[in-house]
């Protein structure tokens, strides 16, 4: 059956432009077409035809195959999730295909909202989480009611105490102004702290990580060292995203990535690379470096089709690079049985396992990781650990080889899964 | 008879204004700043009633309040928590770890006052 994936190709169109900072105007003339029939393509209201596509693709300098591969999936997943929101509507799973096939619009709006939804839903959780648990906001909070509680404590004495003493009285009189300054102060950070600082982007309430995530994604999550050289510049770029917190693991990402670029320079890598192929191990050898360093050089190395993820010692993913097929989950934790956390409980014993994707198409992905241990305040400090995973998409590979892992727990299809932590919102239908 | 009241809490001018408003209803009153000696000035003091912050740096008024509980001789002085969080849980905390009252922050002194000779006086 032809099925369209106008829906979520119109998607990848306004992606990839925005990516490379194009107007509608000019990617429309090159491609042949009104710019006001692509903007009906990118937001998914016409299907678009092959030759347009290819067009497109040519007039984004991209692959034609990247623009359009693998919607279908993603959109069967999707709607198969929307379909478990309700499950007592009974949607006609069986038909699912054929509803895809013969209403590709009906289906991308259905899809659509069910991003929407969910993108609310975690934004909702997210900062519900926010209120009740960020120490920021409870200090300042905590803050303005102290300097609330030591006014109020003065004013009432000024006020009710009629035969006061000039001296108390004079005593009184300067702690209040002292704390009605002190929480003029308070309440600047709380308005600060809780006026929206997002202005550029268009999801305002997006957390840290997913703007440090996208900014990374502008920029094909790969940074040249002749673009490092120049701190102005960089300075200049983390100053595009939009929050303190956010620039806060810019800054971090890209202090990490300097280093791994000192000991691995982008010239002599790249030609280590095209001469031994991505084997983290030999490149490791060869250099000198350690696997993790090598590992995070190979996941943002331009031209290099890899997926990354990072975690600490707590499991929480710092860093998340996806590619094709493996996509990291945006929110909470990932799927347990991830090498990555297998790494991170056996520090320094570099680990090789290929996986596939549950409810994917039986991809090989080959996957490396190691964990580093580091003691950042010396010795009698704290144990830091840091595991990382890089993911190659691996043609060759035996499927029965690999191990079937989830993306995350609440969205794996996988029910009869020895590692489920929750249930699923797929549960019900596999 | 004079009563005798002790004030734990971090906040000096708090500390002032309440010296202030019990000083001057007869009470002999004392301060403590640091959570982590307010068991020292208890048993030093041996006060008639405990005012007693639930955010204090360092340590938390509760786990004052738990040591105060669980001591035998000084385990029955009334215990007053002002927390300026004014939240139901902290409510609940407070009076599960055996505060007598729990006032929020901000108060007026008159309410507190009021409070603290209920609370002596029964």
């Amino acid at each position: 059956m032809r099925v369209s994936k106008a829906t979520l190709t119109g998607s990848r169109v306004r992606e990839r432009r925005l990516t490379l900072g194009m107007r509608q105007a000019a990617v429309a003339k090159s491609a042949g077409i009104s710019a006001s029939y692509l903007n009906l393509i990118e937001h998914n209201r016409r299907r678009i035809g092959p030759d347009v596509l290819a067009r497109l693709a040519q007039a984004l300098a991209v692959d034609l195959a990247i623009l359009s591969e693998v919607a279908e999936a993603g959109v069967v997943q999707d709607l198969r999730a929307v379909a478990a929101l309700n499950t007592s509507l009974k949607a006609e799973l069986d038909r699912l295909e054929e509803f895809l096939g013969r209403f590709p619009g009906w289906a991308a709006i259905l899809v659509d909202v069910f991003r929407k939804a969910t993108v609310a839903q975690n934004m909702v959780v997210a900062l519900s989480d926010r209120m009740s648990h960020d120490p920021q906001l409870s200090a300042a909070l905590h803050e303005v009611l102290s300097a609330i509680s030591a006014v109020r404590a003065s004013s009432d004495i000024l006020t009710d105490v009629q035969d006061i003493d000039p001296e108390w009285r004079a005593k009184f009189l300067k702690n209040l102004n002292g704390d009605s300054r002190r929480l003029s102060r308070g309440a600047e950070v709380l308005v600060t702290y809780l006026d929206a600082p997002d202005k550029t982007s268009e999801a305002p309430l997006a957390s840290a990580t997913e703007q440090f995530d996208a900014w990374l994604t502008e920029r094909d999550w790969h940074f040249c060292a002749d673009f490092l050289a120049k701190p102005l510049a960089v300075q200049n770029d983390l100053q595009l995203l939009p929050t303190k917190s956010a620039r806060f693991l810019a800054q971090k990402w890209i202090m990490q990535i300097e280093k791994d670029q000192k000991t691995l320079p982008d010239v002599e890598f790249g030609a280590a690379l095209e001469q031994m192929g991505p084997d983290p191990r030999i490149l490791a050898q060869q250099f000198g470096a350690d696997i993790a360093t090598v590992l995070r050089r190979l996941g943002s190395w331009a031209g290099l089709r890899a997926g990354l993820v990072i975690c600490d010692a707590s499991g929480a993913l710092v860093f998340r690079k996806p590619i094709d097929g493996f996509v990291p989950p945006r929110f909470g934790p990932a799927c347990a049985l991830w090498p990555l956390y297998a790494a991170l409980a056996r520090p320094m014993i570099p680990l090789q396992q290929d996986i596939t994707l549950t409810g994917q198409d039986g991809r090989v992905f080959r996957s490396f990781s190691i964990c580093e241990a580091s003691f950042p305040t010396g010795f009698d400090g704290p144990e830091l650990r840091e595991a990382v995973m890089l993911v190659l998409p691996q043609e060759t590979a035996a499927k029965s080889d690999a191990q079937d892992v989830g993306a995350s727990c609440r969205i794996c299809p996988k029910n009869a899964c020895a590692a489920r932590r929750e249930m699923s919102i797929m549960a019900e239908f596999v | 008879m004079t009563h005798k009241v002790l004030l734990i809490e971090d906040e000096p001018n708090i500390t002032e204004a309440m010296r202030f408003i019990f000083g001057r209803d007869g009470w002999l009153v004392s301060a403590e700043p640091d959570g982590a000696k307010a068991f020292a000035a208890i048993s030093y003091h041996r006060p008639d009633l405990v005012i007693l912050d639930v955010m204090l740096p360092g340590v938390s008024g509760f786990e004052v309040l738990s040591i105060l509980r669980a001591d035998p001789v000084f385990g029955q002085t009334p215990v007053i928590m002002l927390t300026a969080k004014g939240l139901e849980r902290d409510r609940d905390a407070s009076l599960r770890a055996g505060a007598n009252l729990f006032i929020a922050k901000p108060f007026a002194n008159a309410d507190l006052l009021k409070a603290a000779r209920d609370l002596v006086e029964k």
